[in-house]
């Protein structure tokens, strides 16, 4: 048989393995939002729980860069960002809450057991800010310049590691 | 041994549901259109957008309360005059050509239209040198 027979069946060979790798390591994890460096859109959301007020993208123009962090009370990986979310806050970092698909006593509840980093948190009902903003999940929270500015975005939570470079990101920003 | 056994299940079957919201889904999330012409337009376009939460569903496929989030969007969108190929390139803007399932030609994805029609190519020109040869081997 000539060498060159062996072609066809090796370019199979090939596919197949690629396939079989892409099966076991491929998949996105994580879909990044186009949004980035783009002004943060229009809207208007009411208070997600008592005593504190609802967030709109006026609350974002004017002064220090801000957090936007999409959470919900229902969410798990939610708990394990709240000390995170606690320390910016310490640091001076104000943080404005986005609630997706959440109830005001549920919302009160997760505040009161872990702590309540925000100074604002709007109800997002129908997720409408969410997809707006180009958020595939919660929790996922995005640095908003003093200009309105969509600046970084940070998929899922926030761990201990990650402080200190969202701290940078905020400073450079300014 | 039997009932720790049965509890763990339990607990792994109502752990998936407890990371679930509870509130009502969004307006037209399982309401369609009252125009049917509409209606149509609007479920064509989620047969064709990619449920951001789960594997290999569209969102027209997925009860994900997200998934519904979305089909409201399409549906007061349709319903407001917007065209379809301006909601997929309204979603596109955001989460990228991940969202979308329809095949678009791009510098990435042309080869995946241009290696088949090569091959096809390739293939009837081998094709065609064999059997010119073998009939100049009749003739002869």
């Amino acid at each position: 048989m000539r060498p060159v027979f062996f072609i066809p069946l090796a370019l199979f060979l090939f596919f197949a393995g690629l396939a079989a790798y892409m099966l076991a390591n491929g998949r996105f994890e994580t879909v990044p939002s186009g949004m980035v460096d783009k002004p943060l859109p229009e809207f208007s959301l009411p208070p997600a729980v008592d005593g504190l007020p609802g967030a709109s993208q006026a609350n974002f123009i004017g002064g220090e860069p801000k957090l936007l962090n999409i959470w919900a009370s229902w969410c798990l990986p939610c708990i394990a960002e709240a000390p995170q979310l606690e320390r910016l806050k310490e640091e001076g970092v104000e943080i404005i809450g986005i609630a997706i698909r959440d109830r005001p006593e549920d919302v009160a509840d997760f505040l009161s057991r872990y702590g309540n980093p925000y100074t604002r948190i709007g109800a997002d009902d129908i997720s409408e800010l969410q997809i707006e903003i180009g958020a595939a999940g919660v929790p996922e929270t995005f640095v908003i310049d003093g200009e309105g500015k969509i600046r970084y975005q940070h998929i899922g939570d926030i761990r201990a590691d990650d402080v200190p470079e969202i701290l940078e990101i905020l400073e450079d920003v300014k | 041994m039997i009932r720790a056994f049965l509890i763990f299940l339990f607990a792994a079957i109502a752990m998936p549901s407890a990371a679930q919201d509870t509130l009502p889904p969004a307006p037209y999330a399982y309401k369609q259109l009252d125009d049917p012409d509409l209606e149509a337009k609007a479920s064509d376009l989620m047969d064709t957008l990619r449920c951001l939460k789960c594997q290999s569903q569209s969102i027209n496929d997925s009860d994900a309360p997200m998934a519904g989030d979305m089909r409201h969007q399409v549906r007061s969108r349709i319903l407001a005059g917007e065209e379809p190929d301006a909601i997929r390139a309204w979603l596109i803007e955001r989460y990228g050509n991940y969202v979308s399932y329809q095949p678009e030609v791009s510098a990435s994805t042309w080869p995946l239209f241009a290696i088949p029609a090569l091959l096809v190519l390739i293939a009837a020109l081998i094709l065609l040198r064999r059997l010119g040869k073998r009939r100049q081997e009749e003739r002869a």
